[in-house]
């Protein structure tokens, strides 16, 4: 078996996000305009689709970092479009990592990692400290310990922003164009980051313009155009035999 | 000109223990009115991110009236007005003291919220996105950040208000431009006395404008 279909051993489990038409405007932008969608336990979903399609919209409402204009957001059962639910609550279980990184220069990388265990979930500073250090090791930066980001690369940012997320042991994680800002000597190293992750089984949105990576690592593919999901398949369907006929134009395009 | 020297000499000779003085109420009063002006501006800028929406209305509306009124009109208005309304501040230096705070209260605020503006919208996303709420985003990510952009203008303002603490001579009491009058009309000079209060002044915000810039520096390097 060569390298398809990494979703781990525990397979696709009960429905963790859900969306419900989902519509987002920026002014008289209709940027989503009715976004149904559920993603499972286990399950890796690449999001494609031309710039300004709205994929990355779609993402930053799964965790309400934008605020939908209508349609619900379902985690976990809990509806957290919903006013008064405390939404820090859910973020905690929802780890994201953005395409400029927003790593806290004024902090150390060990810092970086702790300070939202610390804070959020009140772990001692011991059990944090070795967590953070545990996950340097796991990508490599535990040589960095003790630096400030700016001696850090795009590279080794996007890492550390990785397992800055999974500090807070997320049960989904969403990336949103994590290699766009980066240097192309850098972009293997950050997705063979993204790629042991989901080959532990983490539950993953991932957006990205990297096809061959979405194809090799997703579960599933969406193709999002003008605020809609045109396309949802597998990624052998969707890659191979695009049915709708957006889809096909914006392969031809970006698949080389 | 060299009478302008001489008399000038004259001028230090006789007088400079009351230029001293000045400087002395000149320093006490910028020190009280930015440490002050500060606490205030930053409380003035937290209303007007408040949730109550009164409050931000008075508060935003507040900053814009000082910030579109001439100072000394202030001046006037604190002097005359304080003492009428709480009989217990009869106290010229203190009135002053306390429209100058007001004053510089509103600029303060600015500062602080262009400061907080400036930090990347990234890092309040990045925060929140690990679950951290509003206020532990705030003290934790945002305002450490912000304090580099902060303080350098703080100081920039403490220069501002140097200067315009000279606007209280108006009212007589004991800044260094205060002390220029009185010299001035003892000696029938006008040109000598304004000399050396205008050297004196610019030695302070020269003096402080270079420490700024080191301490810019050093912020910068901590990046």
């Amino acid at each position: 078996m060569t390298d398809h279909n990494h979703t781990g051993n525990a397979g696709i489990g009960e429905p963790l996000i859900v969306v419900e038409g989902l519509r987002k405007n920026f002014g008289k932008l209709e940027v989503l305009r009715g976004i149904n969608e559920t993603v499972r336990r286990g399950e890796v979903v690449a999001v494609i689709g031309p710039s300004g399609s709205g994929k990355s919209t779609f993402l930053r409402c799964l965790n309400m970092l934008e605020q939908p204009d209508a349609g619900r957001v379902i985690f976990q059962g809990v509806e957290i479009t919903k006013p008064g639910v405390d939404v820090n609550l859910h973020r905690q279980r929802i780890g994201m990592v953005f395409q400029l990184f927003n790593i806290f220069p004024h902090l150390t990388v060990l810092q970086n990692i702790m300070i939202a265990p610390s804070l959020v979930r009140k772990l001692p500073k011991a059990e944090a400290e070795r967590q953070a250090q545990a996950l340097l090791e796991r990508v490599g930066l535990q040589d960095k310990r003790d630096e400030h980001p700016s001696r850090l690369s795009g590279g080794q940012k996007q890492r550390l922003a990785i397992v800055r997320a999974l500090a807070m042991e997320p049960d989904v994680m969403l990336f949103d164009e994590p290699t766009s800002a980066l240097d192309p000597e850098m972009v293997r190293e950050v997705l063979d980051v993204i790629k042991d992750l989901v080959r532990g089984g983490m539950t993953s949105v991932i957006v990205t313009h990297e096809m061959g990576f979405a194809r090799e690592i997703s579960s599933r593919v969406l193709f999002i155009d003008e605020g809609l999901i045109e396309e949802s398949g597998a990624p052998q369907e969707v890659f191979g035999n695009p049915k709708s006929q957006r889809a096909r134009e914006f392969l031809s395009k970006v698949l080389y | 000109m060299s009478v302008v020297i001489q008399n000038t000499g004259k001028v230090l000779q006789r007088y400079g223990y009351l230029f001293l003085d000045g400087v002395k109420y000149t320093l006490l009063l910028s020190v009280i009115t930015v440490f002050f002006g500060s606490i205030l501006g930053s409380l003035l800028c937290m209303a007007r991110k408040a949730r109550i929406m009164p409050l931000r209305w008075i508060a935003t509306a507040y900053v814009e009236l000082i910030r579109g009124t001439p100072v000394l009109l202030q001046l006037y208005f604190f002097y005359f007005l304080l003492p009428e309304v709480l009989p217990f501040l009869d106290d010229k230096f203190l009135c002053i003291s306390i429209a100058l705070v007001f004053n510089s209260a509103a600029y303060v605020s600015e500062i602080i919220r262009a400061g907080i503006q400036a930090v990347d919208r990234g890092q309040t996303e990045a925060a929140r996105s690990l679950g951290m709420g509003g206020g532990q985003t705030m003290l934790r990510i945002i305002l450490p950040q912000a304090v580099k952009n902060i303080l350098p203008a703080l100081c920039n303002e403490f220069v501002m208000v140097i200067k315009e603490t000279s606007l209280a001579s108006t009212f007589f009491i004991g800044d260094l431009m205060t002390q220029y009058r009185v010299i001035s009309g003892a000696l029938y000079l006008v040109i000598e006395p304004l000399l050396v209060a205008g050297a004196i002044y610019f030695i302070l915000t020269f003096t402080l404008s270079k420490c700024i810039a080191a301490l810019e520096r050093r912020l910068k390097a901590g990046d």
